[in-house]
């Protein structure tokens, strides 16, 4: 089960990926997870399972972490793999701590979206695509997020940041900046303005 | 006032919560469902009172229902179908985040009439907050004795979950969303064999989306005949509408089906007209996917007749001069738009959102989206325009699972209603958004 099968873009480390493992409390709710389909069943649980691994190491999904996660749910890495490059939501690269997600569809287009994107641009000194220096921002731009009669809209994390205007985007910023942590979509503390 | 029946209570302060959603009369459906009634008698109820799927198709849910298949000793299933993510769509985000319970109490009402131990909610991950909603709200309805072992006493158990998606467009799509459930890619399969027969691990399943499983709640409540009663025709009861781009006041608005394209966006208790006195210049009615239509065939049909929100009126004069209910992605534009910028945004997403299965999808969206980039660079020529739509006739009907109808009918639509807007720039060699002014004044002004 273990090994370099899966192929990723990244290398794969032997010494990295014997060092993975869910802290207690998320192998708990992975179990949960786990519970909910039939006997036999856990690979369902993929999806949800690799949302975990994203925010417990580190924001993506290493080919090691891929592994481990196929280790779990008694599943062949390939599986993981196939999956996690399948859906947008997961990375496969390493990121920064706050992944700033922008709707660039239809009705946040008409409504602003690009100079969103633009500003942001801006102020962070990054393209979409790239990460601050400090490690702390990635800049995207998403499909329809389901705010559109809120647009123009970006999500952070668990985060729907909604009805933006150039100086939401300054206030919304500085604090995850001033909070400098990691912001993942399993977060609790979301905070959404529908 | 229109009438009611699902998020009448969205402005209750705390309905998001047992207590609150009970005192207003919540399980009263599973109450009468499990006491007085057969799970046949609800299928029943739900024919006559001819709701259709809320998700976009508009197919007959009574009839849905009854095509499952109920084989000794295997498994039946029930899945919501929550991964909302057809552009210009947000209903069912904001029936699950204000009123959660009314989402859990038909997901329970509809399992026993399915005869479904455990049903699944699955949720586009982008909603994961909506998914801890959704999550707190089931914590709540199995303290409460709702859902678990021998729901009151009646021999009925159910157990209902949330599962998290990983964003993917496709996974609306009942056989994709299926797999996705399995744990794959989603990857829409062939059908036949048809989910009802087949679905989820091999077992007869019934999908429906998050409003239609709602809606059944009040078709229990009231009767099927009480239900069909709201509305015109075929179309019967009540839709939520996502109002969304250039309105006064764009949101989510339950409507009685029946009542009139104009009413709905320059009545004050709808979108309340175009944003800063702007013109109207077309609206996409259902959902991304729909045909867009300029003013004069939205406000009214091609025989002069006013156009009405029903799934019947809206498709009056097929593609050619109608379009789609849909999901109820209700997206309007001023006069000041760009139609092949938007189209742009669709054959965008269209293209992002191909899983990669079929090749005329594959590859036709890829070629519209460059196409449609030439437009926005201004070195496209007029030829482009048939090349357009030579390219979206050829992926209509020729894939596995509709989303290649879903990327060509826009664009068929915009040449077909905007011709010369292509034209111009073509021969302009130049694109000009001018609708760019409008979006900033409103930056600033917020």
């Amino acid at each position: 089960m273990s090994g370099s099968q899966v192929h990723g873009a990244q290398p794969f480390d032997k010494a990295k990926r014997a060092e993975i493992a869910f802290s207690e409390e998320a192998m708990k709710t992975v179990q949960t997870i786990i519970s909910h389909y039939p006997e036999g069943k856990q690979k369902s649980a993929l999806l949800p399972v690799l949302h975990i691994a994203q925010a417990e190491f580190g924001g993506w999904l290493s080919p090691e972490t891929m592994d481990y996660v196929a280790s779990v749910l008694k599943i062949r890495p390939v599986e993981v793999f196939e999956v996690a490059s399948f859906y947008t939501m997961f990375n496969l690269k390493p990121v920064g701590k706050c992944v700033l997600e922008v709707c660039q569809t239809s009705s946040c287009w008409l409504n602003g979206a690009e100079d969103i994107v633009k500003y942001i641009e801006k102020k962070l000194n990054i393209h979409v695509g790239e990460t601050t220096k400090d490690g702390m921002f990635t800049l995207k731009v998403a499909e329809c997020l389901g705010s559109c009669g809120t647009a123009p809209m970006m999500q952070c994390g668990a985060s729907f940041h909604e009805n933006l205007t150039y100086e939401k985007v300054d206030n919304i910023l500085e604090s995850y900046r001033s909070a400098g942590k990691q912001r993942s979509y399993t977060d609790l503390d979301y905070k959404n303005t529908l | 006032m229109g009438r009611k029946l699902l998020i009448h209570n969205d402005k209750v302060p705390g309905i998001n919560t047992y207590e609150v959603y009970r005192a207003h009369g919540g399980y009263a459906s599973v109450e009468k469902a499990l006491k007085t009634m057969q799970p046949d008698q609800i299928t029943e109820e739900v024919k006559k009172s001819g709701l259709r799927g809320r998700g976009g198709a508009g197919f007959p849910t009574g009839m849905k229902w009854s095509f499952l298949a109920k084989p000794e000793g295997v498994p039946r299933y029930l899945v919501c179908n929550a991964d909302e993510s057809e552009p210009g769509t947000f209903k069912d985000r904001y029936l699950m985040e204000k009123i959660p319970h009314a989402l859990i109490e038909g997901m329970i009402t509809s399992s026993y009439a399915l005869g479904a131990r455990t049903s699944y909610i699955y949720i586009r991950g982008e909603y994961f907050y909506v998914a801890r909603i959704l999550e707190q709200a089931i914590a709540e309805a199995y303290a409460a004795g709702w859902l678990g072992n021998n729901i009151l006493g009646t021999g009925f158990s159910h157990d209902c979950h949330v599962q998290v998606g990983g964003g993917a467009y496709i996974c609306g799509e009942e056989t994709a969303l299926l797999e996705s459930l399995e744990g794959k890619r989603g990857n829409p399969r062939i059908k036949p064999p048809f989910p009802a027969v087949a679905g989820l691990y091999g077992c007869p399943t019934v999908v429906n989306n998050v409003e239609t499983i709602a809606a059944v709640v009040p078709i229990v409540n009231m009767g099927g005949d009480e239900y069909a009663k709201i509305g015109v025709g075929k179309s019967t009861g009540t839709k939520l509408i996502s109002a969304s781009g250039h309105l006064n006041k764009p949101g989510v608005y339950e409507i009685e089906l029946g009542i009139t394209v104009e009413e709905f966006i320059y009545s004050e208790e709808y979108c309340g007209g175009i944003r800063n006195g702007k013109k109207l210049k077309a609206v996409v009615a259902g959902g991304s996917s729909v045909p867009i239509l300029p003013t004069e065939l939205i406000l009214k049909t091609a025989k002069g007749e006013p156009r009405l929100m029903t799934y019947e009126s809206l498709s009056d004069g097929g593609f050619i001069t109608g379009t789609m209910l849909g999901s109820g992605g209700f997206i309007a534009m001023d006069e000041d738009t760009s139609i092949v910028k938007n189209l742009f945004t669709f054959s965008r997403f269209y293209h992002h959102e191909s899983c990669g299965q079929c090749s005329p999808c594959r590859e036709g969206t890829g070629w519209m989206e460059k196409i449609l980039q030439k437009f926005l660079n201004g070195t496209a020529n007029e030829s482009d325009v048939d090349l357009l739509w030579d390219i979206q006739s050829k992926i209509e009907g020729k894939t596995i699972c509709p989303l290649g109808e879903a990327a060509a009918w826009p664009v068929a639509a915009a040449i077909r209603h905007f011709k010369q807007e292509f034209i111009d720039i073509a021969r302009n060699k130049k694109f000009v958004d001018i609708s760019h002014y409008d979006r900033l004044n409103k930056l600033v002004r917020a």
